[in-house]
């Protein structure tokens, strides 16, 4: 049994009308599990990127690959696996708070190197950015407070080096 | 100098003349009138009007697949694109160029649940290989290219069909029309080709095989690679199957044909794949139909996998070698690379298979066997006829028992399993190639399912010919019924068939019937004399005949079930 594991691929696209409901129709017809998400504007105003992370053994991943670039509106796809990157996600998490113990999360934040973006009434809204990993972590330590909602982004991925 | 204007409906025209479309099939309606008004004038391209919207899509499809050309379909918005949407699945599983046209609702109304508005670009996303909407300014101004776009997307590469929906104000407004540059579409791009060191690798293969066997598919149709395939066949003596698409590319009369492999296929020449050392495979995806269980599929065999869609290769069956490239070039190369091959006691034994496990069945109910009737159409027409099948049991008799040395002529759907498709295939068929005997063989229940478009083959003075083999049953669910459900026969008696003579007659056909043995010949001779309107011959034939060999899906080689030997 051949690994299955995340990987990410990523998809630059012509920007156009349904090219999402595209990738997303081929994903879903054929199978293809998304754990994540991310759409964006590049430095080319006609083309789009996706960041897909995906749970695939090698086999599988290859075929998403091919599959994907066959679409008329995707210029390349870029398989990350093995890749030096530099990955991101951004979260942001909201949790139900009384004032005395503020301090305590203040502190966790800086651990995490997180910020405090709003403070209201009994909550605080803290923004996290980082990998999967050091995110999941951080919201790992926060289930020991109220969490009233959270959100994460996609992750997004560069190659590190020049691309050139 | 001020760009050109002209009305959206005659850039339409006009690039269908760049394309050499001098007939679509296409029915109009509220959101193509513009489409239509415009063709009012043209007296070089003819519209066939069939009297349903699948019937528009299948006979292009037929149409391409006799020509090689793009087949072109025409529905309005809403209720008659929905209609076109099982002929392009039909279409897009079996790689048929079809450029389809569809109006839209005006501009302004797409998205409001506008009358007639359907989403066809979503609903058509999976079904085509790639589908338009003509809806913003930027694709306004392109509208003469994107129409290009189509047709160039359709043909090129692995083929598909391509749908364009053109909503009313767009072509019936102004659009700029713009000169052709085909290289200057976007998506065009070169023919992938062959790395050569893959080329000498696979000849290198073929070399040191024992038990070589080719395997060619649908994508020997498209790039018209027959005679590259036949030149490689003889200079190594390799034995060569085809898949259901790929029937009369290597003719089936040839000593090293060794007919179609699978679940209906020839029990010698499942035998050839399952016991190879190599398979050579070119332009086949090694479906579910030809494999049985993967697990199990010719064991022993390297595998070298030349398709012109990278996705094929290592999609099922893993390649030792996958080349990405068009049949007809890289089978070119191989044939420059390989050293000829003298045939072996490889080919020795296989010419024995092929002689002790022939196509059999008993011709001993009281009414006559279906093969018998195939069989007696191929004797009549000289085994030179275009063939389209329904789907089903007549689907896999004509397969079996109308052997083609050319391809070309045989329009079936093989990937979806269309049922309803042969008869508007036909139309397609008879109306690309006029002079030939084109015959759809069909069965009691495909027929029904498109039976209106007999009206358009009286219109259009068209000479094919209906074979029915009228058992009274969906006959392949009955056979799968029988075999595997106990015979529990559920939802498959026919009975209560309309009176097929009567019905060709009220269209304006001719119908003929037969239930005696003697008279079949008599009677396809009657049916081929009739040169202006279709033919209908509903033949009474055995009901509870089954099509062998076959293998039950899902299992293997080693589990064939050949047909019973006959107690006569």
């Amino acid at each position: 049994m051949m690994m299955e594991m995340e990987r990410t691929i990523s998809v630059l696209v012509k920007n156009r009308p349904r090219v999402l409901a595209r990738i997303a129709g081929l994903f879903a017809r054929r199978g293809f599990n998304i754990d994540s998400l991310a759409v964006s504007t590049t430095e080319d105003e006609a083309v789009s990127r996706m960041t897909v992370a995906t749970t695939a053994d090698p086999p599988t991943l290859a075929q998403i690959a091919k599959q994907v670039s066959k679409l008329h509106d995707v210029v390349q796809v870029i398989d990350h696996t093995n890749h030096k990157v530099v990955e991101r996600e951004l979260c942001l998490i909201k949790v139900h708070i009384d004032r005395s113990e503020r301090p305590e999360l203040i502190s966790l934040c800086d651990v995490f190197r997180g910020d405090i973006v709003d403070i209201g009434n009994g909550s605080v809204m803290v923004q996290l950015v980082g990998d999967k990993d050091k995110i999941d972590a951080f919201v790992h330590v926060m289930q020991d407070y109220e969490i009233e909602e959270m959100v994460r982004s996609g992750k997004i991925v560069l190659d590190r080096g020049s691309s050139k | 100098m001020a760009q050109e204007m002209v009305k959206g409906a005659e850039a339409l025209l006009r690039v269908f003349r760049e394309e050499n479309v001098d007939v679509f099939f296409g029915y109009p309606g509220g959101s193509v009138i513009p489409i239509y008004d415009a063709l009012y004038d043209a007296e070089d391209i003819h519209g066939v009007l069939p009297r349903h919207e699948q019937g528009a899509a299948h006979a292009a499809d037929g149409y391409a697949r006799v020509t090689g050309k793009v087949g072109v379909c025409m529905a309005t918005s809403g209720p008659g694109a929905c209609n076109l949407v099982t002929g392009l699945a039909t279409a897009y599983m079996d790689s048929i160029p079809i450029v389809a046209i569809t109006g839209q609702v005006k501009t302004h109304l797409v998205g409001t649940d506008s009358f007639q508005e359907a989403d066809v670009t979503g609903i058509t996303i999976p079904i085509t290989k790639h589908n338009y909407l003509i809806k913003d300014p930027h694709e306004i101004e392109r509208f003469p290219d994107i129409l290009r776009e189509a047709f160039y997307l359709a043909k090129h590469g692995r083929p598909g069909p391509v749908l364009v929906d053109v909503p009313f104000d767009v072509s019936a407004g102004d659009v700029p029309w713009a000169e052709r540059n085909i290289e200057a579409l976007d998506g065009y791009e070169e023919p992938p080709v062959a790395d050569s060191a893959d080329i000498d690798r696979a000849a290198d293969m073929i070399e040191a095989a024992e038990r070589p066997v080719l395997m060619i598919g649908g994508g020997v149709v498209h790039s018209e690679a027959s005679e590259e395939i036949i030149q490689l066949a003889e200079k190594t003596n390799i034995h060569v199957v085809h898949t259901l698409m790929a029937k009369g590319c290597f003719p089936e009369s040839h000593e090293l044909s060794m007919g179609m492999p699978g679940m209906h296929g020839m029990a010698y020449a499942s035998y050839a794949i399952q016991h190879s050392d190599l398979l050579i495979v070119i332009g086949a995806r090694f479906d579910d139909r030809i494999t049985g269980d993967l697990e199990r599929f010719a064991p022993d065999a390297s595998v070298i996998h030349i398709d012109i869609d990278a996705a094929e290769i290592d999609k099922v069956r893993p390649a030792t070698v996958g080349i990405q490239a068009d049949a007809k070039a890289a089978t070119r190369e191989l044939i420059q690379a390989v050293s000829a091959r003298e045939p072996g006691a490889w080919e020795e034994h296989l010419r024995e298979i092929k002689k002790k496990h022939p196509l059999r069945y008993s011709d001993n109910d009281e009414l006559m066997a279906p093969q018998f009737v195939v069989e007696k159409l191929y004797e009549v027409t000289g085994g030179k006829a275009i063939i389209t099948t329904e789907v089903g049991q007549n689907q896999m008799w004509a397969a079996q028992y109308y052997p083609l040395e050319e391809p070309r002529k045989w329009c079936t759907s093989g990937g979806l399993g269309t049922m309803g498709y042969g008869h508007p295939a036909a139309i397609g068929a008879q109306v690309g190639r006029p002079d030939e005997i084109v015959v759809d063989i069909a069965g009691d229940g495909s027929i029904q399912m498109c039976m209106q478009e007999l009206t358009t083959g009286t219109v259009e003075k068209l000479p094919y010919k209906i074979i029915i083999l009228n058992n009274s049953f969906l006959g392949m669910v009955r056979q799968w019924q029988d075999m595997f459900f106990d015979k529990r026969y559920s939802g498959v008696d026919l009975t209560g068939n309309p009176d097929f003579v009567k019905l060709a007659e009220a269209h304006g056909a001719v119908g003929l019937r037969c239930g005696d043995r003697d008279k079949v010949v008599e009677t396809l001779e009657r049916a081929m004399e009739v040169d202006d309107v279709p033919v209908v011959v509903d033949f009474a034939v055995a009901k509870e005949e089954n099509v062998f060999p076959m293998i039950p899906a899902g299992k293997s080689w080693d589990e064939l079930i050949e047909a019973p030997v006959s107690d006569e």
